[in-house]
Formats: C-alpha cells, structure tokens, sequence
C-alpha cells in the first residue's frame, strides 16, 4: 500500500490563516497529511477553532493529519479541548 | 455533534428536569464550547501576562463604579447608591491589593525545607451564579478572580439583575480583551431560566459552579453532583457586652445595618445586650438616628416584613430604606430614621423578627447575663445562620472566646461592624472577598472568604525526603580488660547493683565494689537471671527508692540489664506504663506513646555485661517477659539506653560454651541485620561489617578454648559494636521470628537466633515478593550487602548470587561448629506441636516491631515458610535468583 505524504510547515506568526490553508488543501487523494508545529509556541482560541475545523475535514475526507513537533504546551491546550484523538502526533 | 447527542451525553441531567428546547441547547453548548477553548488557551499564559490583564479590569471596574451603582440600583431598586459605588470599588481596588502579589500560576508556594511545592492548575469553565443584592460588585470580584486564576467563566445573573451584571460582565470583558485575554473567556447568558441553570449545572465541561444567592440556587449548584462553591444566607447574631465600648458599637451597627440598605448577608440581624447597659444602647441608637419600635410596632413589623407562611423576609422590604419600610406598613417615624429597631423576647417562628432581615430592621433582646446572652445568639445563629457570620463587642477576652467556641460562623467579627467587617480588608485582616463560605453548617464546603485560591486546583510536588538518621550511643563505653577500674570516676552517694545470684556467688559483685569509690554506699539487688517479669521490677525499684539510689550498676547478661533499664525507667518516672509503652509502633519518631521526660529520682545507669551477645548495655531496647500472653514485650527508647557501659572480658571467661555459642550468634544475627536493615547508613555499617568479622574470626575460638583471653576480649567488643550498629538501624525479621520462637518454645534467644539465621538470609538475598516503603532505600540492596559481607570473610563467588551461597553455607558451617542445634525438629519439637503454634508464632512475629526494618517486608505467608524451613533444618536455604 502506498502512502502519499505532504508536508506543511506551520506559521507560527499566522497560525489561524495556516491552519485555514491546509483544511482548504486538504485533498482525498493523499492519504496523510503533516502539519510541522516546531515553531509554535503557543496556539490561541481561534487557532483552535481552525484546528476543529480542519479535524472535520480531515475526517470527511478520510486524510490523516499528522501534527509533528507539538510542544508539551500546545499538546495539553488540544488535549483539553479533546481533539488530541483526532490528530496523530509525531515527535 | 448534534443537539441530541449532546442531550443523551448530560443523560443525568435530563433524568432530573425538563430541559430547555433544542434551540436553546445549542446556544448554551455555543456558551460552554467558547468557554472551554478560551480556557484551555488561557493554560498557557504566564503569571505576567495575567497580572497585567488583571490591573487592567481593575482601573476598568474603578473607572465604571459609579456608572454600575447607577445601573444596578435603577435596575434592582435595592441599596445605596452611594454604598453600590463603594461596594464596586472594594470589589476592585480591594481585591486587586489582596490578588495582585499573589502567585497564582505554575509554581505558586515553595517550601524548600519540606521538599515541597504547590503548583496552580486552572479549573477551566465555571459557571457562575450572581446575586440582586450585590449584583454589580459580585461579578466584579468574579472576573478578577477568574483572570488572575486563568478561568472561563459563563455569568448567570439574578434575572432582576441581568442588564446591570451583563454591562459589568461586558466591561471587564472589554478589558480583558484588549490586554491579551482569550476571546471567549467571559460570557453572560442572554436572559436565564432554571432549565439553563440546571443544564449548565451538569455540563460535563463545567468544572465548578460557583453559586452566590439565595437558598435555592445554592441547594441546585450543591445538587448537581458538580465541585460547587454556595454560598447562601445568614442571620447574624451580635452580642453587645457590657465591657464594650458603647459608643463604637452603636456607630458600627448603624454602619453596617444600614450599609446598602442591609443587603450584605453578613449584616447585623438580632443584637443581644446586657441587661446593664440595655437602656443606654437604646438611646444612643435612638440618638443618633434609629427608631426604638413599642411593642405594638414590633408585632406591626413582624407581621409585615416578615411573611408568615414561610417564616423567611419579604422581598418587597429587601434593600429598602427604613423610611419607605415604615411608610409602607404605616409606621409613623422621623424622616431621618436610619433604622427601625424591634425588641424581641426570643428566637424562633413566634418571633418572626428573629430571622434573616436584608433591610434596616434590627432586632434587639435584654439578656440578663452573659450566660442568656451567648444561649440566644446560638438560637440566632441556628435560626438560619449556621456558619455564616456572628459578631461581638466587648472588651473581655474570656468572653470574647466562649463566644468564638459557641457560634458556628465562618466569620466571627470582633469589635467592628458585620457586613462591612465581613468583606474583609477593611476593619480587619481577613480576605476580601464577596462570597462568603458557610461551612457544612450552611451546606457549603468551605468556611472561607471565598477568593482566588478557590478556583484553583492547587497540585503539591512532593520530593522524596530521606528519613532523618542518627548514631545515638551511651556517653561513655569503656572496653578492654579491668575497664571496670573505669567506676572510680563516677561519684555516687548511693549505688544500687542489680545482679544475679551466680554473678555474686562467683565474685564478680566483689569485683565491682572494688572499684567504687569509698564514700558510696552499695547495696546489692539479686534477681533471677531470666528474662525480667513486672513483679521483679517492681521489687528492684522498691529497692532503689528505698535506698535513695543516684546510681545502678547493671551486673549481667542481656535480662539482667533490660530488668535495671526498666527499673531505671520505673523509678525515675513512677508513673510510666509499661504496658502502653510496649503499644507497637512503626517509625519510632512518630509513636503514639512517648516515653516520660520527667523524672522525679534521676539516676545514672551504668551496665556491665557479663555475656557477649546481646549488646544490651549500649542499646535503647528492654526485654520483659509477658508470661500471660506468652511472648516478649519489647520496649524501645534511646532514653532506656544506659549511660555508661563497661565491655570488660574478665566477666566473660567464665561463661560455658552453650552460653558462648547462644550469645555469639545473637551477636552475629544483630550484625548481620543491622548490615541489611532498611536504616543502615554508612555510620553503621562499619560496626555491622567488623562485628560479623570478628564473630566469624573468634566465636570457634572463644567457643573451644574459653580461656582464651584475646578472643574472649573480641567477641565482647564484638557484642558491643554489632549493638551500636543495630541500636541505630535495628534488626530484621529473624529477630521477630526468634522473639515469637523463643517464648513460645522457652528457647534461649540465641540459639532461636541461629536456628533462624541461614533461611532469612536466603530470604531476603532474593527478590521480594514485596518491597517495605522505605525513603532510605534506594534500590533493593540486601543481596550486594551479603555479598559484600562474603567477599570481606573472604569466601569467595564471582557472582553476588554466589556470593550469599557461600555467606549461607559459611553461617551454616559456623553454627555447626559452635553446636547450635540443626533444626527446631532436633529440640523434640513435634510437627503437630508445630503446626498448632503456627497461627500464635505468625502473629506475634508480625507484631514484633523488630521486623518493621527488614529489607523485604516479610508477608505472613512467608513467615510460615520460615518457620518450616528453620523446623525442617540447615542445608535447605536456598538462595533465589536476586538479579
């Protein structure tokens, strides 16, 4: 089985409109989809908003959203908001 | 998710009411959802950024005090104008002082020299419910406690309150905002019903209910199965005392009474005045603006503002002026009249007046003695005030606390006004708040001024800290030969030896009283060289008291010793119970019974031993024999441990050899438990290592040519040094194997000892089936300890498993050559005498308090199997795998 992977590197400056521009590329085609969180420190009420979003659409079109290099920070913030199940996580 | 999903997940909540409509739902779910995030970004903020946001709100509230009074009053028609504006400005300025140095996130209180620190954690969504009577002030406090503890919070106003508190709501927001808040972390409902309340009441996501207001909300936020903070009603009882300073008591009544019409619920309700001073309390009242009511306007008032169906005041009267409550029950009073002032005879629904009055109807009762006085302020403050606020005045001490000890108030104001005193901050030192906790009196869970640190999740870090140790020996131990010349320097008038008849039929007595000096007077005390009863005791401290003794000499094996140790402690404190200092305990610094420090005939102790084993003239520990119950009762405190010890071997040559063995290897069971015992420490460790070296060295010796001097000589240091060891660090399991063996079986302790010994090193060389809670222990240790022990008898094993074989089999080999008997079975101890004694032998060496330091905790399972393995004999021990 084959796996098409893309890449995104996360704005931490523009994190709101970021998270937007993914959910909007977000594309049945590929199967998973990276999201590079290394920059972000800290993530605001409407950056998680983007995130729910982007969670559902993922969800429709069955994509996995793959958030690497969240800080411990950012991870408790989506865990408190439950939406760390609907993301998968890597170091 | 949809609505309806939302209503099955609040499944509790739906079995309890009627819940609102779908549509309202979804906008409530809208609430919570904007909450929860808003919260869960505001995790990540940092002391700074709070602080900052919270002076911001705070110059806000100040700036719009005046305009939220305006509001609140043309909304609510209760109070003060000018007393609202106040009131906001206390819950701004006043609060702010209190909060603003407060650490209040992440790490919030250090205490270095307990290891611990408190760590803040957020509560997340609470909800939020405010009163008429306070309305504007209440959500200030609110919001200023809930930025500076990093909260949501969802508003829930009194509904005939709603616009005020939703523009107090709004302001704060607004402030908030623009100083970096999370979007989202204020909202106030759009107009309210119960259902909204109870559906928010029971949201999963709200985290606390923080309910001030009436009864009803209160009792519906503590239903709800949610952490709550209610905070209700009061009736506040005062004691006016005659020693009080008149003047100041009736100008703080006034204050607080009349203070936004008597709306906080910690104002003056019923004042109790001394029969003394009750006519001048009433015309300094009437003097300075009040309205003393006859008897005929008190029942006018009663019936009126009071309703008398409930028996609770009528809200028509609440926060109204005593001008307009007069004219509206058709009371004639003057137009200043600040308040109306109501004699009552008693408390309770015959006395409607004698309830909760949130307006400026106080009322009075003659009391003719202080013992009345305090009995109707209970009545008041069981009359609906439990654990609110109670207050007195009065300048005597005595009853300023009988008062303090019979009211149930979270608040008992002294010397100032309730209400305002109350709040905190003000007339006292209490925090300011605007939520006052009731206690389990008034249903609430706290007694508190409510304030920040009750919306905080407050965690403790807690470091490990390691027992505190210690190496606590006699002040003085002589050794080597004649070291009994060493009794010349301690002068004594009076000197009691306690001995045993052998000891002073073979001239040791003599011995001693050789080297007194000449001025003492000596008397000998003969008891029997056994294990000391209570009755022997008692005998030997009739003997001290009757010859005024300021000194014993302690001449004998271990019971002779432990008999002077307790007649030592029965004489010095008459009063001491023996029997409740043998009560068990688990950590010696934390027993229950402590051992008296009194002493009314102290006495020097010094202890000569004239076995070599155990240890006993250096060591806190007394033997006595319990004959009732069959076993030892060990006592055990540093202040039994003798004052000087004498290890001269000229009172051990003597000793036959199943002495010599008995005594050596209870010598070599202290060692080798002190070596492994979980309060070893690099103090006793080097007594523990030189006892079991010079044991293994000398003990055949001593034993096959008793007239050795020089192993005779090292096997009584040998006694002495492995009881400095276990003294600090105690013993093991094999000890309270032995102890419960000994009495039961009537088997001399060392010989119990060696019978045991092998089987508990194979024991506790392998891995625990459970491990003891031990701060000292770092890692399991006991098998590299036995090792370490074998690789210094040098025996060999490349292994540590090795190792503690050849320990095993090298003790083996020792208790073979010194006789001690292979098993419990060679003593004609039958299997099924065994078996019946188990049950006795297994509690009683639970109980033994010299296994609490075992490096395994020994289960009684596996007591059992001890006890077999010893019955069954040596060459059995096998050593289990320990890596």
């Amino acid at each position: 089985m084959t796996t098409n992977a893309v890449w995104l590197k996360i704005d931490a400056e523009r994190l709101v409109h970021a998270l937007h521009q993914a959910c909007e590329n977000l594309n049945s085609a590929e199967r998973e989809v990276a999201l590079d969180f290394s920059f972000v420190r800290r993530i605001d009420p409407g950056a998680l908003r983007a995130m729910e979003k982007l969670a559902g659409v993922a969800d429709d079109k069955a994509v996995k959203v793959v958030l690497r290099g969240v800080n411990v920070d950012v991870y408790k913030v989506l865990k408190l908001v439950n939406l760390t199940p609907r993301f998968s996580f890597l170091a | 998710m949809t609505v309806l999903a939302k209503l099955e997940e609040n499944k509790s909540m739906s079995e309890n009411f009627s819940g609102p409509s779908e549509e309202r739902i979804a906008y409530l779910e809208g609430l919570v959802g904007q909450a929860r995030i808003a919260a869960a970004a505001f995790t990540q903020y940092t002391q700074e950024d709070v602080d900052r946001i919270v002076k911001a709100m705070v110059l806000a509230g100040l700036e719009q005090a005046q305009y939220l009074a305006e509001l609140a009053i043309k909304e609510t028609r209760l109070g003060v104008l000018e007393d609202k504006a106040l009131k906001n400005m206390v819950a701004t300025e006043f609060i702010y002082n209190y909060v603003k140095d407060k650490r209040t996130v992440g790490v919030i209180r250090e205490f270095p020299e307990r290891g611990l620190v408190e760590v803040a954690e957020p509560i997340g969504v609470i909800f939020s419910l405010t009163p008429i009577t306070n309305p504007t002030s209440t959500v200030l406090f609110k919001c200023i406690m809930a930025i500076k503890t990093r909260n949501a919070v969802i508003f829930s106003p009194h509904p005939n309150a709603w616009h005020c508190c939703h523009e107090a709501v709004r302001i704060m927001y607004e402030a908030a905002l623009k100083h970096g808040a999370p979007e989202g972390v204020f909202a106030c409902l759009e107009s309210h019903t119960l259902q909204d309340n109870a559906y928010l009441m029971h949201h999963k996501d709200v985290g606390l209910i923080d309910a001030t207001g009436g009864p009803s909300a209160v009792k519906a936020a503590y239903s709800s199965g949610k952490p709550a903070l209610g905070v209700g009603p009061g009736n506040t009882p005062v004691y006016l005392e005659k020693t009080a300073d008149l003047d100041t008591a009736v100008v703080d009544i006034i204050t607080s009474k009349t203070f936004d019409n008597g709306t906080i619920c910690a104002s003056e309700q019923t004042v109790v005045i001394d029969d003394e001073i009750y006519d001048l309390v009433l015309k300094n009242f009437a003097d300075l603006g009040a309205h003393i009511c006859n008897e005929k306007e008190t029942k006018l008032l009663g019936r009126t503002v009071i309703d008398p169906e409930t028996g609770f005041m009528q809200p028509m009267a609440v926060g109204q002026k005593a001008t307009d409550i007069a004219r509206m029950i058709g009371l004639s009073v003057k137009p200043n009249t600040k308040l109306l002032i109501a004699p009552i005879r008693g408390v309770g629904r015959e006395h409607p007046l004698s309830v909760e009055k949130l307006f400026p109807v106080l009322s009075v009762y003659r009391a003719k003695s202080v013992d009345e006085a305090l009995k109707v302020c209970v009545d008041v403050n069981h009359a609906g005030g439990l654990g609110h606020t109670a207050v007195i005045f009065s300048n005597n001490d005595e009853i300023i606390r009988k008062f303090g000890e019979m009211m149930n108030a979270g608040r008992i104001i002294v010397n100032s006004p309730g209400s305002v005193g109350a709040l905190g901050g003000i007339y006292n030192d209490m925090v300011p708040t605007f939520s006052f906790g009731c206690g389990t009196g008034g249903g609430n869970s706290t007694t508190d001024n409510v304030n920040v640190y009750h919306y905080l999740n407050i965690k403790r870090m807690s470091r490990r800290t390691p027992a505190h140790m210690w190496l606590r020996i006699p002040n003085h131990i002589y050794f080597n030969l004649n070291a009994v010349e060493n009794l010349r320097q301690f002068a004594s008038r009076s000197t009691v030896i306690v001995t045993s008849s052998l000891l002073e039929q073979i001239g040791h007595v003599d011995i001693v009283r050789r080297y007194l000096p000449q001025q003492t007077r000596v008397h000998v005390e003969v008891i029997p060289d056994a294990e000391p009863e209570v009755k022997v005791v008692m005998q030997g401290v009739e003997a001290l008291k009757l010859y005024k003794a300021d000194q014993i000499i302690a001449l004998g094996g271990g019971a002779v010793l432990d008999a002077a140790k307790i007649m030592k402690l029965k004489y010095e404190s008459p009063e001491a119970d023996l029997q409740e200092l043998a009560a068990p305990f688990l950590d010696i610094r934390k027993r229950v019974v402590q051992f008296p420090t009194e002493k009314i005939n102290p006495a020097r102790l010094i202890a000569i031993s004239t076995t070599s084993g155990t240890g006993s003239e250096v060591t806190p520990f007394a033997v006595l024999s319990d004959k009732e119950r069959g076993r030892k009762v060990t006592l055990a405190d540093y202040s039994l441990t003798p004052d000087v010890a004498i290890i001269d071997p000229q009172f051990v040559m003597s000793m036959p050899k199943g002495l010599t063995a008995d005594t050596g290897i209870d010598c070599l069971t202290h060692a080798m438990e002190a070596a492994v015992s979980l309060y070893a420490s690099p103090y006793s460790d080097p007594n523990a290592m030189q006892a079991i070296q010079l044991v293994f060295k000398y003990l055949p010796i001593a034993y096959e040519h008793p007239q050795n001097e020089e192993a005779r000589c090292m096997m009584h240091n040998a006694a002495c040094i492995a009881a400095i060891a276990f003294a600090n660090v105690s013993v093991g399991v094999n000890h309270a194997l032995a102890h419960a063996f000994g009495a039961r079986f009537g088997v001399p302790h060392g010989r119990a000892n060696g019978l045991m010994l092998p089987h508990v090193i194979a024991y506790n060389a392998s891995v625990p089936s459970k491990f003891m809670p031990s701060p000292n222990q770092r890692g399991y240790g006991a098998h590299k300890k036995y090792a370490a022990i074998a690789d210094m008898l040098g025996l060999g094993g490349d292994t540590v498993e090795e190792k503690v074989k050849n320990l095993v089999a090298a003790t083996e080999q020792l208790l073979d050559q010194v006789a001690i008997p292979r098993s419990i079975a060679e003593l004609g101890i039958s299997k099924e005498e065994f078996e019946r004694a188990m049950p006795d032998l297994v509690r009683s060496a639970f109980e033994d308090p010299s296994g609490r330091t075992n490096p395994r905790m020994t289960l009684m399972s596996e007591m059992v199997e001890l006890f077999w393995s010893a019955y069954q004999g040596r060459g059995l021990a096998k050593v289990a795998s320990a890596s």
